[in-house]
């Protein structure tokens, strides 16, 4: 990536496709508004007019939160909308907004004075803790305070934001997703991607393009920057020049017309003409896409990250809770199936008291976590086993390196249903029990854990980070994150083998698989199943829909014998465009 | 004025939801509440107060009363920390 400011010449980002579309205009950054407050001595005179001050700056600040909060429930979901209750409640706090106003009289300073000294006081209580919930907490509480003194000084909303913008941040959060698509919003584009998705759901909900993941946007862009942003592929482009321009509207051209054909696409089962069925499903977090899935002709959920509901809370949630989110699903879902995979979270997620990693991705996580926790293990599979009544639930298991991790779970999975046997609580019994192939070691022993699962689900993006040794997230080696390496397509290639002689199907459910010039190649290695972003999926439809298996089998043979990324990669590309013409394909 | 020890046992502790019955069951007495917890100590009729308490079951909490109706608000709020703030 590239980090030099912006000159004037055009700067590519790449990121995260986060809600598809395409647009470009004015950049506005957007960080949060830290309200100055000024200390003043006012007159006992002015003493009721500072409290109405105050009252008022309450009153409105409370219309703005009802306002978000009746906003999020409808797009996201109670459960989601949940995170703006807590600030809804320290606002109608009669005994906070009492000593605030008792000080104000007292001590003869001017409300939002107060209000920040009395509010701070709380914050730091909580931001003392070494608790990550007291900490967001924190958060909301700091949240509120700046609305209220924003509007004790009678500041609108974001003043600054004339005309259409794309807004570039850190990070969004709902509240500012929301309040922002009130105004004229052409795209989001953010340096954190992960935790947003809120922000990312919304977006897709508004129909605004958003990009997530750019690490360093918000230092790249400055305000009144014109950029682009390529929603489809995940890439802003800073100063874009003609052509660049141009072709981005070309693009845009082609995938409305795509889009407006889609229609008749998603219905269609994913089938090579000559009848090879592809399982074609999506990766989900929020039990609110499931429409959207739905509409982009998904069979089924694929991937449900479970992990979705741990965001903004201390505390994993408990059986009850859990089942509600997997029943709605399930039954969503129905008739087609949903595969539920249990958290895969690092430890400290799960469990306030771990120790901070110094090496994450190879530590406490998946699998792990969940073996050495077993009472929050077999909530969650209790959770996962009670919505499976209609036999149309799958469990999957994260970051197994080993036969012995894999063996537990499954005596996990069997403890948890004499459990709920002795409760006399229904669930299907022959509930298939799939694991993740990300980590090299599962990699090899495929047959093995095949020969003692269900299921194969192939997850891309840290098998390839493992298998190569390259974390994509640092710059310096970004470049040797490579999906076509000759070693990962042959690490593919054994997994669909070593599955299929165990006579299990295997699936794959990284980014890889929602990449359309993958698609030729994994239909030919015999993969059974792809899920992928509800937003690619009609395009990877379109690819299976186009091209005979025996062709593909045919280009996979001949990929397979290929030695570098860049011959692998260009042979690919000329074939899906030569196969696929009419599709908006990406370089 | 009347100190009791209570103990939080419901499993996701004093949480948004319980603090806020925790509030509205004390704002029903006229008796003050005041909680204390290791060295903080709070108004317990204030949600923001109540929040930054971060009790986790099993933790204790001290409620003092002080007030008309003390005796009838510490039977309430104790019977509503035995509910388990009627959570699960």
């Amino acid at each position: 990536m590239d980090g030099t400011p912006a000159t004037g010449s055009e700067i590519v980002l790449r990121g995260v496709a986060a809600a598809p579309g395409i647009s470009h205009g004015p950049a506005y950054i957007y960080s949060k508004v830290i309200p100055r407050v000024e200390q003043k001595q006012i007159t006992p005179e002015e003493v009721p007019s500072e409290i109405a001050r105050l009252r008022n700056a309450n009153a409105r600040s409370d219309k703005e939160l009802q306002k978000i909060h009746a906003f999020a429930e409808q797009k996201l979901g109670s459960d989601n909308a949940r995170i703006f209750e807590a600030q809804l409640m320290i606002l109608a706090d009669a005994i906070l907004m009492g000593a605030i106003e008792g000080r104000i009289a007292r001590e003869l300073k001017n409300a939002e004075f107060i209000v920040a000294d009395e509010i701070t006081k709380y914050k730091q209580i909580m931001l003392a803790s070494h608790d990550e919930y007291m900490h967001e907490r924190a958060h909301d509480v700091d949240d509120v305070m700046n609305r209220i003194i924003r509007n004790i000084q009678d500041q609108k909303l974001f003043s600054r934001l004339e005309g259409a913008s794309i807004i570039v941040s850190e990070t969004l959060t709902p509240s500012d997703t929301v309040i922002f698509s009130r105004n004229q919003v052409l795209g989001y584009a953010t340096d954190l991607g992960g935790i947003t998705s809120h922000a990312a759901i919304l977006a897709r909900s508004l129909k605004i393009p958003a990009v997530v993941g750019l690490r360093t946007c918000t230092k790249t862009i400055a305000t009144g920057d014109t950029i682009a942003i390529d929603g489809y592929a995940g890439v802003v482009v800073v100063n874009p020049g003609d052509d660049t321009l141009q072709a981005l509207e070309g693009k845009k051209e082609r995938f409305r017309d795509f889009e407006e054909r889609l229609v008749t696409i998603a219905p269609l089962t994913a089938e090579t003409p000559d009848r090879k069925r592809i399982e074609l499903s999506a990766n989900i977090e929020f039990d609110t896409e499931l429409e959207f899935a739905r509409t982009q002709g998904s069979a089924g959920i694929g991937l449900f990250r479970t992990e979705s509901q741990l965001i903004g809370r201390a505390t994993y949630p408990s059986e009850e809770e859990q089942f509600a989110v997997y029943e709605r699903v399930a039954g969503g879902v129905f008739p087609h199936s949903v595969i539920f995979r249990a958290f895969d979270v690092g430890g400290d997620k799960l469990s306030p008291d771990a120790e901070h990693e110094a090496n994450p991705f190879l530590g406490w996580r998946g699998i792990r976590v969940l073996l050495d926790r077993p009472e929050l293990f077999l909530d969650q599979i209790r959770g996962i086993l009670r919505a499976s009544t209609r036999k149309n639930v799958r469990i999957m298991f994260p970051m197994v390196s080993t036969l012995a991790e894999l063996r537990r779970a499954r005596e996990m999975v069997a403890r948890a249903k004499q459990e709920l046997d002795a409760r006399n609580v229904p669930y299907d019994p022959a509930i298939k029990i799939g694991v993740m192939i990300e980590v090299p070691a599962a990699a090899v022993l495929a047959e093995q854990i095949a020969a003692e699962s269900d299921f194969l689900s192939i997850g891309t993006n840290d098998l390839i980070q493992y298998l190569l040794a390259v974390d994509r997230d640092n710059a310096a080696v970004a470049p040797l994150y490579q999906q076509f390496n000759p070693a990962v397509l042959r690490t593919i290639k054994n997994i669909i083998d070593a599955g299929h002689r165990r006579g299990v199907w295997v699936g794959m459910c990284g980014e890889m698989a929602g990449d359309p010039f993958a698609t030729v190649l994994l239909v030919g290695m015999g993969i059974d199943e792809l899920s992928v972003l509800p937003s690619v999926l009609p395009e990877i439809k379109k690819v299976i829909l186009s091209v005979r298996f025996k062709d593909a089998k045919r280009v996979a043979d001949r990929v397979l014998a290929m030695s570098t990324e860049q011959e692998i990669r260009d042979h690919l590309s000329s074939i899906t465009r030569d196969k696929v013409p009419e599709i908006p394909l990406d370089e | 004025m009347i100190e009791r020890t209570v103990t939080i046992v419901n499993s996701k502790g004093l949480h948004t939801r319980p603090a806020a019955s925790l509030v509205k069951t004390a704002a029903r007495f006229q008796a003050e509440l005041t909680i204390r917890k290791d060295n903080l100590e709070i108004n317990g009729k204030s949600i923001i107060g109540v929040m930054t308490l971060a009790a986790e079951q099993g933790s204790t909490l001290t409620l003092v009363l002080d007030g008309p109706d003390e005796e009838e608000a510490c039977r309430a709020l104790e019977d509503l920390f035995r509910r388990g703030f009627d959570e699960e």
